[in-house]
């Protein structure tokens, strides 16, 4: 009784403790970010007013920042099921991504082309010969069959690519530590990127027509939708709003279709997962795998079954991702998935490893930040640092990410 | 597959029977490898000078890397941290060196300048601002879990990266000092240690006596035949290779004091350390800061003959090359990562390159196709020939991938490496000695309890 004593006094000593100072202490960093954040926020909005900052510029940011985003959280998904069901972080992700990329596109050349090159230049994408982007005019409204099956076909091929690594590199070492394993996936990086060198050569290389963009602005004030910058100049407006801001012509924000399609179709991808995660039977069975493997197991779940569908479900979201990506950019190079991974890391690890909103929410902030971060930075190249310092901070502060738990779903 | 096991096995029972000490077997390993790369000379038609110069060549990547496999030994093999971010603690001592001994009124007005500090203090600057960065970078992050580090370091050693090739610290002013990273293009590493080495040659560090015997040395080289570059490049080499055994001589001793018997205990069970006693996080940070400021330094001997560093050297390629060379020696043996170092540089690194030199030269090996399908195309027609040399022409890019093969293929057969089965004693005296058997019985336990 004498031992218990203490234990039960100390009991609402330590309930009566968690007030507000309590509270202040604990998540002191927290606020000194969302601190931080409204500065930067007041700071742009008065960069705005003064005229330092063009609100078309800055609409740019946005929307690009929301296109990285969303691409960085799709691809996040595969790297968070993965990290959450199998426990370790697989540092080959992106350049699975830049394999399939790399195979979808030959696919999709050989499709467009076929006829007017020879078989091997077309899969190479264009070594060895002198075929280019423009010869093929690959785009979604120029081709947009070639588009859909590449797609598809991209996430089949970076499916297949990953269930071949996990039946040759990752089964077998299953039971090893999970540090190891991320050894192992270190050595499968540098396989998938140098044989990808070793059959494309290095050089980075055009592959997809940027189509021509809608244009957003205002004519005279009144805020319309045109179909190019030249045809808003012109009065030529397919959307005119009937009331007017000021009274200028400007084009605030230009729009091309691939940027649409990788936004809807990342969407898309998304609502279904979560209907897949939420409503299936195999959603179930992989939230119980993240939570307790061993006890999964006893309870019947065919755990290596879940574990072959948590890489084809993220291998095939991860290759769609990389497929839009370089559609989006127009060009490839064999470093493109390597450079990603780092930013989709702190995308997963802001979100909290295993979350799928947490993905892609972590993937919009990391998007908008190495974006939005160019206001005031002095150059370009401290974006992706930025990013980086973020996910740094987020890991020493809040392990668990902003919403915490190694719940897929 | 099964024969590569079992070859590793023969070889790891060759070393557990040899009665040799663990410098025999280092320098028994060199010597082989010597033997291997003057018959790849032989072939090659090369000279004295040319034999000597790339012996020395091996020798000086060896000894480089195995000075950074010590320091990542340290980290991972004695305290257990997992250190992804090698290639920034590197970049960071080289260029703080490089920024400290820059002259402060360079003679081209394209150079940068810098602090004009001399060479030996630029050095000991960039070995402690490196154990800084791992000091700062390990006190909250040696809080986290192992695999979380490695993020946090991945990340760091990309901020270091990107941020020395910016074209913003490309060249600043702080305090009336101006100095920059040369941001894109790289920085001249206008004093670096082989300076030490070309001074002491040209002038003796202005002493008299000691021109004299640097003059009589390039004589004595000179009379049986080797040249002044190649006695300067040997003499930095050997340079290095002091520095190595200075750093080996260490490790051994922090390895074997209370220190380093502390942080075994926190490898395997950080808790039970703690129940004891130990402020492990402190330990692990002075591990860590120490790995770091070695990093450093072997950083600095290895860029320190180049005249010029460029931020694209510290790619993740680096570090993962010094964690193949831990892994192939074994974690947590020192003698281990020196022989992985050995073997990483002459059979991975540089021996398909001489490989390939050998046989360009002995065969008629036509020129490389475009592409690999032209390759696969001839090899259709049944010639084999176009797809060898487009091998040859891409032989860099298959160095890699057979990197990554090794890497893989080590992690699910021999994750213990050559040496990590072996247990170094922890206490000064030998407790294992007088009973062989339970010597192996020990091993095989060690084994499991990972």
């Amino acid at each position: 009784m004498l031992i218990g004593l203490p234990v039960t006094m100390a009991m609402p000593d330590r309930f009566s403790r968690t007030e507000f100072g309590e509270v202040l202490r604990d998540n002191v960093l927290e606020i000194l970010s969302v601190g931080l954040l409204a500065l930067f926020f007041v700071d742009l909005l008065n960069s705005l007013a003064n005229g330092t900052l063009a609100l078309s510029r800055l609409m740019t940011l946005v929307w690009d920042g929301l296109i990285v985003g969303l691409a960085l959280g799709l691809a996040g998904i595969g790297l968070s099921m993965t990290y959450s069901i199998l426990g370790f972080a697989n540092v080959a992700h992106g350049d699975t991504m830049t394999a399939g990329a790399f195979v979808g596109w030959g696919v999709v050349f050989l499709i467009t082309g076929f006829g007017n090159a020879p078989l091997g230049e077309l899969l190479l994408l264009g070594v060895g010969g002198d075929l280019s982007a423009s010869d093929l005019g690959i785009s979604l409204l120029a081709r947009p069959l070639a588009v859909f099956l590449g797609i598809v076909l991209t996430g089949a091929i970076t499916a297949g690519i990953v269930l071949s690594l996990d039946r040759y590199v990752f089964r077998p070492l299953r039971d090893a530590s999970s540090l190891m394993v991320l050894i192992a996936s270190v050595g499968v990086a540098f396989l998938l990127r140098y044989l990808i060198v070793f059959f494309y050569s290095p050089s980075q290389r055009a592959l997809a027509v940027v189509p021509e963009a809608v244009a957003l602005g205002t004519f005279n004030g009144f805020p319309v939708v045109s179909a190019s910058r030249q045809a808003l100049q012109n009065s030529e407006s397919f959307l005119k709003l009937p009331f007017a801001f000021g009274g200028d012509t400007s084009v605030l924000l230009q729009i091309d279709a691939h940027e649409i399609l990788l936004v809807v179709v990342t969407i898309l991808l998304m609502l279904g997962l979560h209907l897949l995660l939420q409503r299936t039977k195999l959603g179930k069975s992989m939230r119980a795998m993240a939570d307790n493997e061993a006890l999964a197991r006893s309870r019947g779940i065919p755990t290596e079954r879940v574990i072959r569908w948590t890489w084809i479900i993220g291998g095939s979201t991860t290759g769609i991702a990389g497929f839009l990506i370089v559609l989006e950019r127009g060009t490839m190079s064999f470093q493109f998935g390597w450079l990603l991974l780092l930013l989709i890391f702190a995308a997963v690890v802001l979100g909290g490893i295993g979350s799928i909103y947490g993905a892609i929410v972590g993937g919009i902030v990391i998007g908008l930040t190495t974006r939005l971060s160019l206001v005031w930075l002095p150059e370009a190249t401290f974006a992706r640092p930025v990013a980086f310092l973020i996910m740094i901070l987020v890991l020493i502060a809040r392990p668990k990410g902003l919403f915490g738990g190694r719940i897929v779903g | 597959m099964s024969t590569v096991g079992g070859i590793v096995d023969q070889v790891r029972t060759r070393l557990k029977e040899s009665e040799y000490g663990d410098a025999s077997l280092i320098v028994g390993i060199m010597l082989a490898i010597y033997v291997l790369y003057v018959l790849f000379g032989l072939s090659l038609g090369f000279n004295l000078n040319g034999q000597i110069n790339a012996l020395q060549r091996i020798t000086f990547l060896t000894a480089v890397f195995a000075m950074a496999g010590l320091a990542l030994n340290l980290h991972w093999g004695y305290t257990g941290l997992f250190n992804v971010g090698i290639a920034g603690f590197m970049a960071i001592g080289v260029y703080v060196m490089g920024i400290a001994t820059a002259p402060i009124d360079p003679e081209s007005a394209s150079a940068i300048p810098g602090l004009g500090l001399p060479v030996p203090v630029g050095i000991v600057l960039g070995i402690v601002a490196a154990a800084l960065a791992g000091l700062i970078i390990s006190l909250p992050a040696l809080r986290l879990k192992a695999d979380y580090l490695a993020i946090v370091t991945l990340g760091f050693s990309e901020i270091i990266r990107l941020s020395f090739s910016s074209s913003t610290l490309q060249q600043f002013t702080i305090g009336g000092y101006t100095m920059g990273t040369g941001g894109n293009s790289g920085l001249n590493l206008a004093g670096d240690p082989s300076r030490l080495v070309r001074d002491f040659y040209e002038t003796g560090f202005g002493i008299a006596p000691l021109d004299s015997v640097s003059n009589g040395i390039v004589t004595a080289f000179n009379s049986v035949g080797i040249e002044r570059v190649v006695a300067i490049n040997v003499t930095y080499t050997m340079l290095v290779v002091l520095v190595l055994v200075l750093v080996y001589f260490m490790m051994w001793r922090l390895g074997n004091s209370p220190f380093g018997r502390t942080l075994r205990a926190i490898r395997e069970d950080e808790e039970t350390a703690r129940a004891l006693g130990k402020d492990t996080r402190l330990l692990k940070a002075k591990s860590f800061a120490i790995g770091c400021g070695l990093l450093g330094l072997a950083a600095i001997f290895w860029q320190g003959s180049r005249g010029l560093t460029t931020p694209d050297t510290y790619l993740i390629e680096l570090t993962v090359f010094v964690w193949i060379v831990v892994i192939i020696g074994g974690t947590g043996s020192n003698t281990g990562t020196v022989l992985g170092a050995a073997l990483f540089v002459s059979l991975l690194q540089e021996g398909p390159r001489y490989l390939r030199n050998v046989i360009r030269n002995s065969f008629e090996v036509p020129r490389a196709p475009t592409s690999i399908a032209d390759a696969f195309g001839s090899l259709g027609g049944g010639d084999p020939l176009p797809l060898v040399a487009y091998v040859f022409e891409e032989l860099a890019a298959l160095q890699f991938v057979i990197l990554g093969v090794v890497l893989i293929l080590i992690v699910q057969r021999n994750p213990k490496g050559l040496m990590g089965h072996r247990k170094e004693p922890a206490s000064t005296l030998n407790l294992m000695d007088p009973r062989p058997e339970s010597q192996t019985d020990s091993g095989t336990q060690e084994a499991t309890d990972e």
